[in-house]
C-alpha cells in the first residue's frame, strides 16, 4: 500500500477562504477582534467579518503602509487587530512599517498574506509573493506560519489570535487538496509528521505538502521509504523535529513555494548543521520571477509540483549513498 | 505631578526643558538640538496642561495618547516626562549611553509609558490613528496627540494617514507639525518644498489651525480649538523656530543634527536662564 494511502488529498478549499471563516468566528466570539483591509476585502475573504462586523472593519483604501501602522495602533491599544492583504504587497509595501511599529515594539498584531506563491496564476509576478517568508522571518520576535490546507489554516489563525506576539499567516488564493481532519490538533511551533520513511525525509509549507505528499507514493515505488513533514510554523522552526529527520533518515529535501535563498530551507539548514549534519537538497524557486498562466500551467513550468519533489528527492539519495 | 494653565508658571517648565536639552546633549556629544528646542512648547503645555495622563499609572486605559513622530527630538519628550515623573530627572545625562533608559530615539522596551517607539520618519500618525480608532470603539474619552515634523510630512504615509483620518472623521486625534522651516540638509523650501503647506492638509479634509508654536498662549488656545472641532480631524501647524531659545542655534542648519561645543552648552545656558 502506498505510504500516503490515509491521505485522499480531495481537493478542498483555498487556504485564504479558511482564514476569512476563522476571523468570521473569532469576530463572533471576542469582540476585541478587529480587522484592517486595503481594498481587498474581497479577495482576503475578510469581507466576511466586515459584512457581520462593519463597526470593528477599517478600510484603509489601497494604502498598505498606512494599513500596518493603523492595525499596530489598534493592537498598541489592545485590540487583538488583524491586518490582511495580498502578501506581495502587506509584506513589500509595508515592510518598513512591521519593522518599526510592530517588530521593534513588539506590538501584538496579526498580518495575513493571501495569494502567495506563484499559484495565484494568471495575475504574475507583480502579485505573486515569493520573498514573504524571508521578510516576515527577518522581522524579529515575528511568528511565521504557511499552513497546508483549510483544515489547519481555519485552526491556525484562530490559534495565532491568542498568542502574545506578532505573527505573520501566509495563505494562497487557489483551492488545494485537503490533508486533514477535523479532529487534528495543531499547536503553532509543532510540526506535523504525515507519512515515516527511513530513507529521506521532505520537508514542506503551504500547497507543496500535498505535492510532497503525492511524491510519496512515486518513490515508494523505486524502493525509497520517506518521511514526510509539515512544517506548518517556519518561525520558530520545529527543531527536534528536524535534528530527528537528519539523524533517522540522513537525507532531507525541503520544498516550497517561495525563493530557495531565503525560505524554509535555509531555516532547516541551519537546524541540521548545528545538530545532525546531512545531505540536504533544496526545491522551490530560483532566482527568478515567474510568469502568467493558468495556475497550473505556471507551476508546471516552474516545477512546483510532485514530479519535481521527487526529481529532487533522487538528487538527495544519490548523493547520500 | 502638578498639571497648570498658568502662563508663566508653564514657560518657567519651558526653561528648564531648554536647559535639559542643551546640557543633555552636550554631555552626549551628539542628538539634534535645532528639533528639540523648536518643540519645547509644543511638548511642554501638552504635559503640563493639557494632556489626561497620571505618570503614576501610566497604563490607565483612559489616558490621552501622545507620540513623538518626529522621533530624533527625544530630548524634548525626554527632557518633559522626566518633569512630569515618569522618569528620573538625574539620569538625563545618560543620553545615549549604553543601558540608558533615554536611548538616541524613544525606545518603548526602555521607557513603556512611551506610546511608541519612533525615530524612522512617517510612521506616527497612522499609529496614532489606530488608537484613535481603537478609543473610539471603546466609547473613551481618549485624544491622541502626534507631533510631527515639517520635514517628516514630506514621507508619504503621512499623506496615506490624512486621507484616513479625513474619511473616518477621526476627530479625537490632533496632529501637531513642528513648522521650524528646517531638515537636515538645510531649509525645507530647498529640499522639497511644502507649500501651500495648509491648503494641502485642508484639501485632505483637516480642520487646520495656525499659530506661534513658541508662544504658550497661543499654543493653549490651538490645542483648545483642536479639542473643540468634531467630524474631522485637526492639524495644528505650529510656526516654530528651529533651535529657539539659544540665539546661535535659531534658524541655523548646522545645529539640525550636531551637539554643543562644552564652550556652546555655557553660553547657551546663560542665554535660556
Amino acid at each position: 500500500m502506498a505510504a500516503n494511502g490515509k491521505y485522499e488529498l480531495k481537493l478542498g478549499a483555498a487556504t485564504r477562504e479558511a482564514f476569512g471563516n476563522a476571523l468570521l468566528e473569532l469576530g463572533k466570539e471576542n469582540p476585541n477582534v478587529v480587522v484592517c483591509d486595503a481594498d481587498l476585502a474581497k479577495s482576503t475573504f475578510t469581507h466576511l467579518f466586515q459584512k457581520s462586523f462593519p463597526e470593528r472593519f477599517f478600510s484603509c483604501g489601497i494604502a498598505e503602509a498606512n494599513m500596518v501602522s493603523i492595525g499596530a495602533g489598534l493592537a498598541a491599544s489592545g485590540k487583538i487587530a488583524f491586518v490582511a492583504s495580498f502578501s506581495a504587497f502587506v509584506l513589500n509595501k509595508g515592510f518598513e512599517q512591521l519593522r518599526v511599529t510592530v517588530a521593534y515594539p513588539k506590538v501584538n498584531l496579526k498580518v495575513v498574506g493571501t495569494h502567495s506563491g506563484i499559484s495565484i496564476g494568471e495575475d504574475g509576478p507583480s502579485q505573486m509573493s515569493v520573498e514573504d517568508i524571508g521578510l516576515a522571518c527577518s522581522l524579529a520576535g515575528f511568528t511565521v506560519i504557511s499552513p497546508a490546507d483549510e483544515v489547519s489554516c481555519f485552526a491556525l489563525v484562530k490559534a495565532a489570535a491568542y498568542l502574545d506576539s506578532p505573527v505573520f499567516i501566509r495563505a494562497g488564493r487557489v483551492k488545494v487538496a485537503t490533508i486533514y481532519t477535523a479532529d487534528q490538533n495543531f499547536e503553532i511551533g509543532k510540526s506535523i509528521q504525515l507519512t515515516d520513511g527511513k530513507d529521506l525525509t521532505i520537508i514542506a509549507h503551504g500547497m507543496m505538502v500535498a505535492e510532497a505528499l503525492k511524491a510519496v507514493d512515486v518513490l515508494a515505488a523505486e524502493g525509497i521509504a520517506v518521511r514526510v513533514i509539515d512544517m506548518h510554523t517556519i518561525k520558530p522552526v520545529d527543531r527536534d523535529a528536524i535534528a530527528k529527520a537528519a539523524a533517522e533518515t540522513g537525507a532531507i529535501v525541503v520544498t516550497e513555494e517561495h525563493f530557495t535563498a531565503t525560505g524554509l530551507g535555509v531555516r532547516v539548514a541551519q537546524v541540521v548543521a548545528e545538530t545532525n549534519p546531512c545531505v540536504m537538497e533544496f526545491h522551490g524557486m530560483g532566482d527568478f520571477y515567474a510568469e502568467s498562466g493558468t495556475p497550473e500551467q505556471v507551476l508546471t513550468k516552474f516545477h512546483m509540483n510532485a514530479e519535481a519533489v521527487a526529481a529532487t528527492a533522487r538528487r538527495a539519495m544519490k548523493r547520500k549513498k | 505631578m502638578q498639571k497648570t494653565s498658568n502662563v508663566r508658571e508653564l514657560e518657567q517648565i519651558c526653561q528648564k526643558v531648554r536647559r535639559h536639552i542643551v546640557t543633555m546633549i552636550t554631555e552626549a556629544k551628539s542628538g539634534h538640538p535645532g528639533g528639540s528646542l523648536s518643540a519645547v512648547e509644543i511638548v511642554t503645555t501638552l504635559f503640563f496642561d493639557v494632556l489626561r495622563h497620571d505618570p503614576a499609572n501610566p497604563t490607565w486605559a483612559e489616558r490621552d495618547r501622545f507620540i513623538l513622530s518626529k522621533g530624533h527630538a527625544a530630548p524634548v519628550l525626554y527632557s518633559v516626562m522626566a518633569e512630569c515623573g515618569y522618569t528620573p530627572v538625574e539620569t538625563l545625562n545618560s543620553l545615549r549611553t549604553i543601558d540608558s533608559i533615554y536611548q538616541g530615539h524613544p525606545d518603548r522596551r526602555f521607557i513603556p509609558s512611551l506610546e511608541a517607539s519612533t525615530g524612522s520618519l512617517g510612521v506616527g500618525l497612522s499609529l496614532g490613528l489606530g488608537m484613535a480608532e481603537a478609543a473610539r470603539l471603546d466609547k473613551s474619552p481618549t485624544r491622541v496627540y502626534v507631533v510631527l515634523g515639517d520635514g517628516e510630512i514630506q514621507e508619504g504615509q503621512i499623506w496615506e494617514a490624512a486621507m484616513y483620518g479625513a474619511f473616518h472623521k477621526v476627530d479625537n486625534i490632533l496632529a501637531i507639525v513642528d513648522d521650524n522651516l528646517i531638515q537636515l540638509d538645510g531649509w525645507v523650501k530647498d529640499i522639497m518644498a511644502l507649500d501651500p503647506l495648509a491648503d494641502k492638509w485642508r484639501a485632505f479634509g483637516w480642520h487646520v489651525i495656525e499659530a506661534n508654536g513658541n508662544d504658550v498662549t497661543a499654543v493653549q488656545k490651538a490645542y483648545a480649538e483642536a479639542a473643540a472641532t468634531k467630524g474631522k480631524p485637526s492639524v495644528f501647524l505650529a510656526h516654530t523656530i528651529k533651535g529657539k531659545g539659544v540665539s546661535f542655534m535659531e534658524n541655523n542648519p548646522k545645529f539640525h543634527g550636531m551637539a554643543p561645543t562644552k564652550e556652546e552648552c555655557a553660553l547657551a545656558l546663560k542665554e535660556i536662564g
